[in-house]
């Protein structure tokens, strides 16, 4: 173990005495620095500009991501982190790690935005995605869904995001009524999944007729696969706001650069790379509009979310329910 | 016996640093999850649900393992015939899936949509169900029953050939071979055999979330993972991996009072050829269920990945060489590490409680738990990104070393106690010994440990996960970020490839080790 370690260190201190030009790094979730996600697009777009380096560190998901800052705490290496959604920016608020982001930029979010620690890079609604050919009825509600013996595929709440924005989605829809509500999906669900892929897969090889997912899934496979077979079920409840934000870390060593970052996050550059790599609605729109395939997509007329500061309150509550619901 | 004693000091002393790494770097997280802690941790009402379903899917789980991997065990060891060694190979794969991969080879056979449910749909019958408790103890036992197929064919393989022979010679046949020569055998290994299959159950999560069909499949790894993620509460998420350790220490601790050591004593390593056994069609059938049981969901994954198997993106195969220099890396870590252990062993007179204790240290422990401990640990000193490769290929060899101890400590045991007064007499020691005495009998067990350490750390997604650097994914990791981008079906290619990869390191390892023998 002494070696690795040695010559990892000797590697570092390497690496910092070539790197002339200053170094931004953003902790983002896993899927976002992939070769398939936007960080590689987005990485070289910023480095065009900015006469820096941009490095993305990926750390699991969104609530992985937090976890990773409040692991590291003040001491953190990263100067921004990208990645947290509106039911963990309280969460991420009490830790007193962010500072504000000082941008003020036209976005067009469903909802009017107002944090001054964390800004918006994408939004997207839930939903449950199913194939055309595959269902002769598609419920257009939760109470529809529950009397029906259609079978879906959820994440669970405590290990997954969109898990837990089906918690909320009942929630902020149903409110007290939320406990009857599940107990009558219970016999819809086929299981419970400890992420998004694995239901996802699940869902693609047949083992249920609808999964939890985003409004935005069927773009990927209509503009990536040329596939128009699957469809978000528009729900008269209302759908689930998921917005997805960045913020600066206070003690960053590069405010600057930071600074800079956030305001390209939302400039035309970084926002056009959105919608066909992270699969999700841009925070700002480009102008060029959004791409071909996006206007397929349901766009629901009432869009639920339970306000940022009341989300940890609210969650503890929902999944008591959802446990007790589920558990019988 | 001065003499001797003087010439084993730097064996102990060997054995000792390894056990004393493995310890720091089992409990080491574990005590800074609890400094860094907030406040005390209590357990609440849903924690101890997740501790009586944890314990109940792997005591059965653990026991159909056990109970199966008994008769194709014997099947195994008394039959020869065309594709057995093929067979054995096989026998590693499902235990060295990447848990979703399985999962979805399973599905393809007895999920909604799988081949069972299509073939009763066609006769007019109702789809099977999966989900659900037999859900679980079905995929564990699709996990485990090779691995303790393969744990309990050592026993049986220990039975000196000439013991057989003599049997038979007496006219001893049918049960009483069984009562005279395998029972004892079956005494001193099914314990431990399931002692490992519920330790890898008690920390198994995903599995038994995803088949287990609702919340009330939690195991108290998912409520670790939670505490950990969605709560920040490391206080709690270190309590839960303690009353994992109990769990463990629990189940250890009746194994060790119900398991007797037995010694067989010494043959001259030749291949049991026995004409005690029965008519062949039982064990013919028991072998072919058995196979088609695990080969069905391999293959129901290969036919789904191979048409991308060629096609996948430069950095796949990237990752795939990644992950093969840290399969060797953390396979030459285990070796040298579970041999030093093993040979001080050997040498203590309760050595046997040491193995099992390190055993179920080590499965029992969490492998979040150990990543997010080593994070804090690490963090102040030294970029853990930058050692997540090093640090991966260390933990994982550590998860390998119950294995490893398990099959070379038995044998090193017979070695020393048939051989070794001779050898003693003859003043052979160290390298030599070892050369001459140690080696051509440890060749089997040690190349089966190597491979199984290569092949387990190749499909482990463990701790890189939470390290993870865009820049150096390991094939497993990059698979996820496939599945995570939509791309299934690309997926399902690199799920294959690592299939692929898994075996042949684990082939070429325990084929190396049986080149001499009766291969």
């Amino acid at each position: 173990m002494k070696y690795p370690l040695l010559a990892a260190g000797f590697c570092a201190i390497a690496s910092s005495a070539i790197a002339e030009i200053p170094e931004l790094t953003v902790y983002t979730y896993d899927s976002f620095v992939s070769d398939w996600g936007p960080g590689p697009a987005i990485e070289a777009a910023f480095e065009k500009t900015c006469g820096c380096d941009l490095k993305f560190v990926g750390a699991g998901d969104g609530a992985a991501l937090l976890a990773r800052i409040r692991l590291e705490g003040a001491h953190t290496k990263a100067d921004v982190v990208l990645g947290l959604d509106t039911n963990l920016t309280q969460t991420a608020r009490d830790t007193g790690l962010f500072a504000p982001h000082g941008v003020s930029a036209d976005l067009d979010l469903p909802t009017a935005w107002g944090d001054d620690l964390f800004l918006p890079y994408d939004w997207g609604y839930f939903a449950f995605v199913y194939k055309r050919d595959a269902l002769a009825h598609v419920p257009t509600s939760f109470t529809e869904l529950a009397v029906s013996d259609l079978k879906v595929v959820i994440q669970d709440p405590r290990s997954s995001t969109p898990g837990l924005g089906l918690l909320m989605w009942v929630k902020a829809a149903y409110g007290d009524d939320a406990p009857a509500i599940w107990e009558g999906l219970s016999d819809n669900i086929v299981t419970v999944t400890k992420g998004w892929s694995e239901a996802y897969g699940m869902f693609l090889e047949g083992e249920a007729d609808m999964v939890l997912s985003y409004t935005t899934s069927p773009a990927y496979h209509l503009i990536a696969e040329q596939d128009a077979g699957k469809a978000a079920a528009p729900f008269s409840e209302g759908h689930y706001l998921q917005i997805e934000v960045a913020g600066k870390i206070a003690t960053t060593d590069q405010p600057e650069l930071a600074d800079a970052f956030l305001n390209f996050m939302v400039s035309e550059a970084f926002q056009a790379i959105i919608p066909t790599t992270n699969w999700m609605y841009p925070a700002a729109t480009p102008a060029g509009g959004l791409p071909d395939g996006f206007e397929t997509l349901i766009t629901p007329d009432t869009s639920l979310m339970v306000d940022s500061g009341k989300a940890a309150g609210v969650r503890e509550e929902a999944l008591q329910e959802w446990l007790t619901a589920l558990s019988k | 016996m001065a003499d001797r004693a003087f010439k084993i000091t730097p064996v102990i002393g060997a054995g000792a640093g390894a056990v004393l790494l493995l310890l720091a770097l089992i409990l080491g997280p574990l005590g800074a999850l609890l400094w860094r802690a907030e406040g005390p941790a209590a357990l609440g009402v849903g924690d101890w649900a997740a501790v009586r379903f944890t314990v109940l899917q792997a005591t059965l789980s653990a026991s159909l393992s056990v109970a199966l991997a008994v008769p194709v065990a014997r099947a195994l060891a008394r039959r020869q015939f065309v594709g057995r060694t093929a067979l054995i190979t096989l026998l590693g794969a499902p235990f060295i899936l990447p848990v979703m991969v399985a999962v979805m080879g399973l599905l393809a056979v007895f999920g909604r949509g799988g081949i069972i449910s299509a073939m009763l749909e066609w006769v007019g019958l109702p789809a099977v169900h999966i989900y659900g408790l037999h859900g679980v103890v079905l995929a564990h036992v699709f996990f485990n029953l090779p691995l303790a197929t393969r744990l309990i064919l050592q026993g049986w393989l220990m039975i000196p050939s000439e013991r057989f022979r003599l049997a038979a010679s007496l006219g001893i046949a049918g049960r009483d071979v069984g009562r005279i020569l395998e029972r004892p055998m079956l005494r001193d290994v099914l314990p431990g055999a399931f002692m490992v299959v519920f330790l890898i159950c008690l920390t198994s999560f995903a599995v038994a979330l995803a088949l287990g069909g609702g919340p009330k499949a939690t195991t108290v790894e998912l409520a670790i993972y939670q505490a950990f993620r969605f709560d920040f509460d490391l206080g709690r998420a270190a309590l839960l991996a303690m009353v994992q350790f109990g769990m463990g220490a629990v189940a250890a601790m009746v194994m060790l009072w119900i398991a007797v050591p037995t010694l067989m004593g010494a043959g001259l390593d030749r291949a049991v050829e026995r004409q005690d056994a029965p008519a062949a069609w039982w064990d013919g059938i028991l072998l072919a269920a058995m196979t088609l049981f695990l080969v069905t969901p391999l293959l129901m994954i290969i036919v789904d990945g191979m048409p991308n198997l060629f096609s996948l993106p430069a950095s796949v195969y990237l990752a795939a060489g990644r992950s093969l220099g840290v399969a060797l890396m953390s396979t030459g870590i285990a070796v040298v590490l579970a041999l030093n252990i093993a040979l001080m062993v050997v040498r203590l007179k309760r050595g046997a409680v040491l193995v099992e204790s390190i055993g179920y240290l080590v499965l029992s422990a969490s492998p979040l738990v150990i990543g997010a401990g080593l994070f804090i640990v690490l963090f102040p000193w030294v970029d853990p990104v930058a050692l997540a490769l090093p640090i991966t290929a260390l933990v994982n060899a550590l998860m390998s070393l119950p294995f490893a101890l398990r099959t070379l400590v038995p044998a090193l045991r017979d070695i020393e106690a048939s051989y070794g007064r001779l050898a003693d007499s003859l003043q052979m020691t160290g390298w030599v010994r070892m050369r001459l005495v140690l080696w051509p009998r440890l060749r089997r067990p040690l190349g089966f440990s190597a491979g199984l350490a290569a092949a387990l750390s190749m499909g482990d997604l463990g701790v890189i996960a939470l390290f993870s650097d865009p820049d150096s994914a390991t094939l497993p990791l990059q698979m996820y970020r496939l599945m995570s981008a939509y791309r299934m079906d690309q997926a399902a290619g690199a799920a294959v490839l690592l299939l692929g990869l898994s075996l042949a390191l684990f082939w070429i390892f325990d084929r190396g080790g049986r080149t001499d023998a009766d291969a």
